[in-house]
């Protein structure tokens, strides 16, 4: 480290200081490594997902490898990488120095949860050599607690203990962010990444533990066979829909909530213009966080509930929009006769913008009932969900990587391999998803190893693209490389932010701040 | 790492809260957080309960009878009294009354043992007749007479051959619960009932343990000094997951043994 000067991470020395460390700004870097290797796990198995449809039929292994793959696929980047990414990465390290606090409220508490991701994590992945799962990650009943193996059990306890890690986090957010502002610093002032974090929080804390009981009821189902989901007991497998989707919904906004505070921060600072309409921004995200409690019914629009339930979660669900519109126009406002610079963070901001629209729009057409009979469990839900999680999620998680880097690490990320990395993700996104619409709509159904022969060309092209996206990621991955070893000294503000982290040197010091800020006015205070 | 700079007489508080009374506002927000997960996490019970419960009233009711309410009934007793003497324990933690506390907390850790040592009879019970959840209720076995039965049906058969006073002595079957069982025997899907009785209040009790757990653990912090009138966050804390567990039990009381 070139810097003479204190700060978190020489403050100690060695591997132990870093695994029993209380620091937010260390437990951030630990949960980006961890996730990191979850993500790299996770986009190997879709490479090869995607590489068995190259053609109809059989094409590298069997129906059943390929059934476990997808659902492994799944499985860890829904739960262990989308899921925890942003808040528990970036929102670990910024949250408290954005709001002029010294640390999380709980730093134990905080680094347990680290601990219980990994634990988790390890016992969902060990799984793996054991008795593989081929569920899918929604574990619908009655197949996982019937047919298929005793294997469901462990990776469902994995699953449990993850839940456990992002209550935790969540828990630790709200009372940070309740109780640990900066003199000055109003719930008014709080920068929008906050805001953002802390509806994901009420979330994760109001969402999860249903997702825990469900997944002890699997439990209980597969080793007791209690009858609650086993139709021969006297029990309803549609059930399990039912509470798996209360959690699993509000979920989706956990993924994309955080993304959308990236965006938000992004888009004011390099638009060099304070930010439009911070208040509707900041409450559209405890509105969407409110209103997706109330739609997990659009996942069941053909298991036969009632049509009055079709029409009624049909209207909630496009409800959602109106929300997430005021966002975008907010941005789009914002960047309105701004200075805007683009640069590689931007570039990922506009990405996101883009993607997440696609896949807002297409989810007008999944909510209205009519169509979604149509549509239902085809490649255009495939094609949906992956544009607004993926495309959303991974925009903005990528557009924070580059954006925060140099706070993190004191180092310059290298604009150019920044830009080349987002060429390759974002044509491979639309290359990849683009034509799975299409195969959607022409019938080609999700989650299934075979097509029929009509459908090879759309599959060789969206496997193509896949093959950028993975490109991608890894110029990107080249780049945070590059950046340590060779990375320039960013100084303390290098994209000009206006935000509290940026008044303090890179890295910052081990307690943030050492004098602690007073605020006297609100965030994006441009011109 | 120096995150709790300690001061004074083992009273501390963590060097990103401002004072003592900062860090307590703060944590006792985290503790009630987390209780509404709690409450949210049974929540997801309460609710499979009440559907099949409409969906089955039949079941709900022969399987509630069979359950036993002396019993059942006995546990919240102790359960609302060892509230009681955990109240009674944080508030005297809080005036610095060290003896009074300690046999407070040591109460209530002596009524958690009663409800479990109750609820090990009401289970091995009905591990004996065959009132057990799903897959192992249905679990068929071949009578003397050669056919194939479940626990149930067996225990039953042979009841039907004694007398009053043999089935009381032999088979530790009363009157009211032999009609109960031929009851139960006689409702189609009835250990779906069993798989919320086990799930619902297993749960619990395992809640009750780790209730224990923690409470032994402030315990050992009011024996050793390191909790008094300054610093009671700990105690208060594991309280209020007391009571929360409490709580949680005086739904589950009525909904399993008194509404069928």
């Amino acid at each position: 480290m070139a810097h003479d000067q204190h700060n978190y991470l020489n403050h100690q020395k060695g591997i132990w200081s870093w695994l029993t460390t209380l620091d937010h700004k260390r437990i951030g870097i630990m949960y980006f490594i961890a996730i990191m290797s979850f993500f790299f796990l996770g986009g190997v198995f879709a490479l090869l997902v995607r590489a068995e449809l190259f053609t109809p039929g059989k094409t590298l292994f069997s129906a059943d490898v390929y059934n476990r793959m997808m659902t492994y696929h799944g499985a860890i980047m829904v739960f262990m990488v989308i899921v925890p990414g942003i808040p528990a990465i970036f929102g670990n390290f910024v949250l408290p120095i954005m709001i002029g606090a010294k640390d999380v409220a709980f730093p134990r508490l905080n680094l347990m949860s680290w601990y219980m991701l990994m634990i988790g994590a390890a016992i969902t992945g060990s799984t793996l050599f054991m008795q593989n799962v081929d569920t899918g990650w929604t574990f619908y009943t009655p197949y996982s607690s019937i047919k298929t193996g005793m294997g469901v059990i462990p990776m469902v306890l994995g699953v449990f203990i993850i839940g456990f890690s992002s209550i935790l986090t969540g828990l630790n957010f709200i009372v940070t962010t309740h109780k640990l502002r900066a003199p000055g610093m109003t719930m008014t002032r709080i920068p929008l990444m906050v805001w953002a974090l802390y509806s994901t929080a009420i979330l994760q804390v109001l969402a999860t533990p249903v997702l825990a009981i469900t997944l002890l009821l699997l439990i209980a189902e597969k080793t007791l066979g209690v009858g609650i989901f086993d139709p021969q007991l006297g029990g309803d497998p549609v059930l399990f829909q039912h509470f798996f989707w209360f959690y699993s919904h509000p979920a989706v906004y956990i993924m994309i909530l955080p993304a959308m505070g990236v965006v938000s921060e992004l888009v004011a600072t390099f638009s060099r213009k304070t930010i439009f309409g911070y208040t509707a921004i900041a409450y559209s995200s405890l509105a969407i966080a409110g209103v997706s409690f109330l739609v997990w019914g659009h996942h069941m629009f053909v298991s036969g509930q009632s049509e009055f339930a079709g029409v009624l979660f049909s209207f909630i669900t496009m409800l959602v929009g109106v929300p997430t519109a005021i966002k975008l126009f907010n941005w789009i406002a914002t960047m309105y006769k701004g200075s805007i610079r683009l640069d590689s963070p931007m570039l990922f901001a506009i990405g996101f913008m883009f993607l997440f629209t696609i896949g807002g729009l297409t989810g007008v057409y999944l909510a209205s009932t009519g169509i979604d009979i149509h549509f239902h469990d085809t490649y255009f839900v495939v094609a949906h969900f992956h544009y607004v999680m993926v495309g959303g999620t991974l925009m903005a998680l990528m557009g924070a990587l580059i954006y925060w880097f140099p706070k993190v690490t004191g180092k310059l990320y290298n604009d150019t391999i920044g830009r080349i990395s987002w060429v390759f993700i974002f044509s491979g996104f639309n290359v990849t998803f683009f034509p799975q619409f299409i195969l959607g709509n022409m019938g080609m159904p999700r989650r299934y190893y075979d097509y029929l022969p009509t459908f090879t060309e759309l599959n060789q092209m969206s496997t193509f693209g896949s093959w950028l996206i993975g490109t991608g990621f890894l110029v990107g991955f080249f780049g945070v490389i590059f950046a340590l070893l060779k990375g320039k000294e960013a100084g303390m503000n290098p994209f000009g932010g206006k935000t509290l982290e940026w008044t303090i040197p890179s890295p910052p010091p081990h307690e943030n701040f050492d004098k602690t800020p007073v605020l006297t006015g609100g965030p994006y205070e441009y011109r | 790492m120096s995150t709790a700079n300690h001061a004074g007489a083992g009273f501390h508080h963590a060097h990103h809260f401002d004072s003592a009374e900062h860090q307590y506002e703060s944590s006792k927000q985290g503790i009630w957080l987390f209780l509404v997960t709690e409450i949210l996490m049974f929540g997801g019970l309460f609710v499979g309960y009440s559907i099949y419960h409409s969906l089955y009233p039949q079941i709900f009711h022969a399987g509630s009878k069979q359950l036993s309410v002396t019993l059942g009934a006995l546990n919240t007793v102790v359960l609302l009294f060892s509230s009681f003497t955990m109240a009674l324990g944080i508030n005297y933690v809080q005036r610095g009354l060290r003896n009074k506390a300690i046999i407070a907390l040591a109460v209530t850790i002596a009524c958690a043992g009663i409800f479990m040592v109750v609820k090990y009879f009401e289970y091995t019970h009905k591990f004996h007749v065959g009132t057990v959840p799903g897959k192992y209720a249905y679990e068929e076995e071949l009578s003397p007479s050669g056919e194939k039965v479940t626990r149930v049906g067996a225990l039953l058969a042979e009841a039907s051959k004694l007398s009053v006073e043999e089935r009381e002595h032999k088979l530790h079957l009363d009157e009211t619960e032999y009609e109960h069982l031929t009851l139960l025997n006689n409702t189609k899907n009835w250990p779906l009932f069993f798989g919320f009785y086990f799930v619902m209040s297993g749960i619990h009790g395992l809640h009750v343990l780790a209730g224990a757990f923690l409470i032994f653990w402030v315990l050992l912090k009011v024996i050793r000094n390191k909790v008094g009138p300054e610093y009671y966050t700990p105690v208060e804390g594991v309280g209020l997951f007391w009571h929360v567990v409490d709580l949680i039990w005086i739904y589950l009381f009525p909904l399993l043994y008194l509404v069928g």
